[in-house]
């Protein structure tokens, strides 16, 4: 038992610096693969990391996404206030700011300059207002919010200042699904490239395999040195995606500090992260497999000892 | 240990290579297999092991009928048995002792053992201390040993060669002759096709000689003016073909 595991991982050892040594002793060409499988992948990666970091972004302007909702002339500031404690216990709602038309006036006052204008008038023409804080800041959730505060019969108006906001939610979800398709698009690019490539080395290495079968190599054994291979070549792509990513980054930094300085904000541009690294990286040796794995299944069973 | 029961292969494009050969080789023996060109030899070699499989008949190996032995177990019956090839079909990206070794890792030794046995197998063909060296810096002699060296070195119970002297000079085809001699005295099966007449007729071994397909001679001479003389499976001891070939 202990042998036969010590066996097992011995062979895989072998295979491992086998197919390493293999990718080094041809380094241009490995190099040229490698570097395909690491733009392809760069690619969505690059996404993501560019989606994290709008995402985060956008988050952190949740403020701007609040309602104002103007009430009717009729309504009363003792009946505006009920109104506003009600609207607060909504379960989608975080937050109600009561303003009344008296404050509104003020402010109004105080802002614009028409302070004399303003005395010359009678009436206070300002309307109660509620500032409403949605709980979520996803399009659907602010579009039904917005519809049941609309439906108010105290309601003159309902008023997302910041539409913008939700248009850009909005199209982040698109790019975010683009990028799932795209992402799906490269994963079989990488499968097929690596596919080829193996396809080729098999090719190339017929006499050897050959011998192997002469001798009694079993399937299993044959194929193993071919799996290695394209795990390698799929591992080394995503570390080199990665580093790409990590240097387009880096490349950005300083325009990224720049702009968020003119809006008086410090923002960081988050990197791919451990989570993310951790998934591209198993998953390109992962596609590496599994493009050898079609690639051998498909043409190691032809070459057969004559 | 091989034996051949009315064994026919007729090959994919309607050519009938071998027409109704039956033969028994004991275990621990030794036999030429003659005949001229597209008699049939390489046909009947690749039978035993397991390259073809026959159109009808039975080729039964180490006690197992070739038959029963399906595609996934063929790499475990390939094991114990030795191929040795005109051509040596070495591995030239590998030195010499990753060559003899392949055999060997396939069949799940150590490192330790394998080492050991490759040594031990490069020994017996007279070629310890050449192990690092690529195959390609060899002669074509010192090649074939090493095909030798590698059929031989995880002790398979029968070794086939197929013209392994094919491409060597008479004196050289001679040695390596004598080297699968001494492999056969220490119990292995063997059976090699050759053309050299001369020398088959030198070493004094059975001799099975094809001719279209069919055996044309079985016994201890390479005889080509003898009469036909079909064996029977089970009749063939050496002592008896021996005497069915002298009377
Ligand atoms: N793969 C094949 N497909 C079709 N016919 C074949 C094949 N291999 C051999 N043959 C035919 O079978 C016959 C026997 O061939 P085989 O190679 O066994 O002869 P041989 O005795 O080994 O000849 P040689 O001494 O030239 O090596 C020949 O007529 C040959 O043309
Ligand atoms: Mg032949």
């Amino acid at each position: 038992m202990i042998e036969a595991t010590t066996r097992y991982f011995r062979l895989h050892a072998q295979n491992l610096s086998g197919a390493l040594g293999r990718l080094l002793r041809h380094p241009l060409g490995s190099l040229l693969t490698v570097l395909v499988i690491a733009i392809a992948l760069a690619l969505p990666a690059g996404m993501r990391v560019f989606l994290t970091n709008v995402g985060a972004l956008s988050g952190s302007w949740e403020g701007a996404a609040d309602f104002t909702v103007y009430l009717d002339d009729a309504v009363t500031e003792e009946r505006a206030r009920e109104l506003a404690s009600e609207i607060d216990a909504r379960a989608d709602v975080d937050q109600v700011e009561f303003i009344s038309r008296a404050d509104a006036l003020e402010d109004f006052r105080a802002q614009s300059g028409f302070g004399e204008a303003l005395d010359a008038l009678e009436d206070n023409p300002l309307p109660h207002t509620l500032v409403v804080r949605p709980e979520q800041t996803a399009v659907d959730e602010m579009q039904a919010l917005a519809e049941s505060l609309d439906a108010l019969e105290e309601t003159a108006q309902v008023q997302l200042d910041t539409e913008w906001v939700a248009r850009l939610r909005a199209m982040l979800e698109l790019v975010e699904r683009t990028v799932d398709i795209v992402s799906a698009l490269v994963a079989l690019a990488v499968v097929l490239v690596i596919g080829n490539t193996i396809r080729l080395e098999i090719n190339n290495r017929s006499t050897e395999i050959e011998v192997m079968k002469l001798v009694g190599g079993s399937d299993g054994f044959i194929r193993r040195p071919f799996l290695y291979l394209g795990f390698c070549y799929g591992l080394a792509g995503a570390l080199i995606a990665a580093l790409l990513v990590a240097a387009a980054l880096a490349l950005l930094e300083a325009p990224a500090r720049a702009l968020a300085e003119l809006y008086a904000s410090v923002y960081t541009l988050m990197g791919l992260g451990w989570r993310d690294t951790v998934i591209l990286v198993g998953g390109g040796a992962a596609l590496g497999w599994a493009g050898a794995w079609i690639a051998a299944a498909r043409h190691l069973r032809a070459i057969e000892p004559t | 240990m091989i034996r051949f029961e009315d064994v026919y292969k007729r090959y994919p494009n309607g050519r009938e290579a071998l027409g109704g050969i039956s033969f028994a080789l004991e275990r621990g023996e030794m036999a030429f297999l003659t005949g001229p060109s597209g008699a049939g030899k390489s046909t009947l070699l690749k039978l035993i092991a397991l390259i073809e499989r026959p159109t009808r008949g039975a080729v039964i190996v180490n006690r197992r009928n070739t038959a029963g032995v399906s595609r996934r177990s063929v790499p475990g019956f390939r094991r114990r048995i030795g191929v040795v090839f005109q051509d040596h079909k070495l591995l030239h990206d590998r030195t010499v002792f990753d060559n003899v070794a392949l055999p060997l890792v396939i069949a799940g030794f150590g490192p330790r053992e394998t080492g050991r046995r490759v040594r031990a197998a490069l020994d017996q063909v007279g070629l310890r201390g050449r192990e690092r060296d690529a195959p390609i810096t060899l002669s074509t002699g010192e090649q074939q040993r090493v095909g030798i060296a590698r059929a031989v070195a995880s002790r398979p119970d029968v070794v086939i060669a197929d013209e392994p002297t094919g491409n060597l000079d008479p004196e050289l085809s001679l040695e390596i002759m004598r080297l699968l001699e001494r492999f056969n005295e220490v119990g292995v099966t063997l059976l090699i096709a050759t053309h050299d007449l001369k020398l088959v007729e030198h070493l004094g071994h059975r001799t099975i000689r094809l001719v279209a397909g069919e055996i044309a001679a079985d016994g201890l001479a390479p005889g080509g003016s003898q009469p036909h003389r079909p064996t029977t499976p089970h009749s063939t001891s050496p002592d008896r073909h021996g005497s069915r070939y002298r009377d």
